[in-house]
């Protein structure tokens, strides 16, 4: 089994508290023999050294075609294991698979949008989630697509989905809209790259949250996100926002933004707004730790995928299919 | 003496010339004085004595901000027991409700460049 033989590795803070599978499973040979591998790689390390101390010490000869063998054979046998060797003592992330997933919180937000239900509707046209959200969030409509600031869209699934598409798929699921947003990652890469931690991971529910007051605008969480989830203010968004929520800030000019899960109403105890607002019901939002929750309910029961899931992100949004 | 007129003259703007900073003390003292400002509410205590809102406000503002937005800490709550939102839009200003008389007027008078809370944060009695 896949999930057998993972340990948490915590070491420091939180923020870098990963959940990495065991070594044994990644590679080919246990921990156990690599660590005694690095411990015979001091031995050889030892050897050259002495071999070498010997041939400077004999002064008058220069390095014999024979001890020139050995060095460079000791040398490339280190540089053959030392890579593995030095890993098998290492803490962090594994980096490869979806599942190097921490689930042991108590709360683990997460979303479930069925697609099949998703734009049947008479209001459909015009996205009632789609507007609640940006309207509550003060999101700009900035007519120049370069600049377009979004927390919630739109696209086909063969856009969503560029993995699990293919020539002959049937041209229903290929154009289906599918309703895209920030994938609340469990190994988030854009938490990775964010230089000034201004973009993290909320340890008590996994959500992925901005700081706009740390943003200093160098993009690299956008070039990180494998969903382009992930919105620059290009221009002073004040201006394209016909109107302004008071109770909600709005985004200056320089600074990253994305969804947030709805944050500022999960204080409240209230589902994201696109969920409130969906006439179809096609969104449902949980806890996802929680084995009695909707979003749990339905996914032991539908045909779910997650978008882009060999990225190893582990994205926290379900489509149902 | 001809010139009598001419030296009560110079003597009467010497005095004035001497005794400038005086006088323009005196005035500038009247219209210096720190700005009385408007809070424009009912409640009688803020979250906080006035003497601490007075001189850490921004550090209480600094420290609301990195309780809501990092640690998911929203609730404030004052020593006598009451809650709080910790919220610059949705709580300050619910009692501060004009910027321009409590927050503006007192910064403008210190010398303090607006804070660029406003470049994100909504004046919700705006307008």
């Amino acid at each position: 089994m896949r999930g057998e033989g993972r340990v948490r590795t915590c070491i420091g803070e939180a923020d870098d508290c990963y959940v990495s599978s065991s070594r044994a499973q990644r590679g080919d040979l246990p921990d156990a023999l690599w660590k005694g591998i690095a411990v015979g790689l001091t031995l050889l390390a030892m050897t050259q050294n002495a071999l070498l101390k010997a041939i400077v010490e004999d002064k008058k000869m220069g390095v014999k075609r024979r001890d020139f063998f050995k060095i460079a054979g000791v040398t490339a046998l280190s540089a053959l294991t030392a890579t593995k060797a030095v890993s098998a003592f290492a803490f962090g992330p594994s980096g490869h698979g979806g599942e190097t997933v921490s689930k042991d919180n108590a709360v683990r937000w997460a979303m479930v949008i069925d697609t099949r239900k998703c734009g049947k509707g008479a209001q459909c046209k015009n996205c009632p989630s789609l507007r609640a959200c940006h309207e509550a969030h003060n999101v700009p409509d900035i007519p120049n697509k370069k600049h377009e600031v979004k927390w919630i869209w739109q696209d086909s699934y063969d856009h969503a989905f560029p993995t699990q598409t293919h020539a002959l798929i049937k041209d229903e699921l290929k154009t289906r809209p599918v309703m895209l947003l920030c994938n609340h990652c469990d190994n988030p890469p854009c938490v990775r790259v964010c230089p000034t931690k201004a973009t993290f991971k909320r340890e008590q529910d996994g959500l992925v949250m901005m700081d706009q007051h740390r943003c200093i605008g160098c993009r690299y969480c956008m070039s990180g996100c494998p969903y382009g989830a992930r919105s620059f203010n290009w221009v002073e968004p004040k201006p394209h926002i016909k109107k302004i929520n008071r109770a909600y800030p709005v985004r200056t000019l320089g600074v990253v933004e994305k969804c947030t899960f709805c944050a500022e109403r999960l204080a409240k105890n209230q589902g994201p707004i696109c969920v409130e607002a969906c006439p179809e019901k096609a969104i449902v939002f949980g806890n996802l730790n929680d084995p009695k929750s909707e979003v749990r309910k339905i996914l032991s029961v539908s045909d779910s995928v997650r978008r882009k899931p060999h990225l190893g992100t582990s994205p926290e949004v379900y489509y149902i299919m | 003496m001809r010139d009598t007129a001419k030296v009560i003259i110079g003597i009467l703007v010497f005095l004035v010339l001497v005794t400038t900073p005086f006088w323009y003390g005196k005035i500038a003292a009247e219209s210096g004085k720190p700005p009385v400002l408007k809070v424009g509410t009912a409640e009688k205590e803020c979250v906080m004595s006035k003497d601490f809102m007075r001189a850490n406000h921004m550090d209480l503002l600094n420290e609301w901000r990195d309780h809501v937005v990092r640690e998911a800490d929203r609730v404030y709550v004052r020593e006598d027991g009451r809650r709080f939102d910790k919220s610059l839009g949705n709580t300050c200003m619910k009692c501060h409700t004009d910027k321009k008389e409590f927050c503006d007027k007192c910064h403008s008078y210190s010398g303090v460049k607006e804070p660029f809370c406003w470049d994100c944060h909504n004046d919700p009695n705006a307008r």
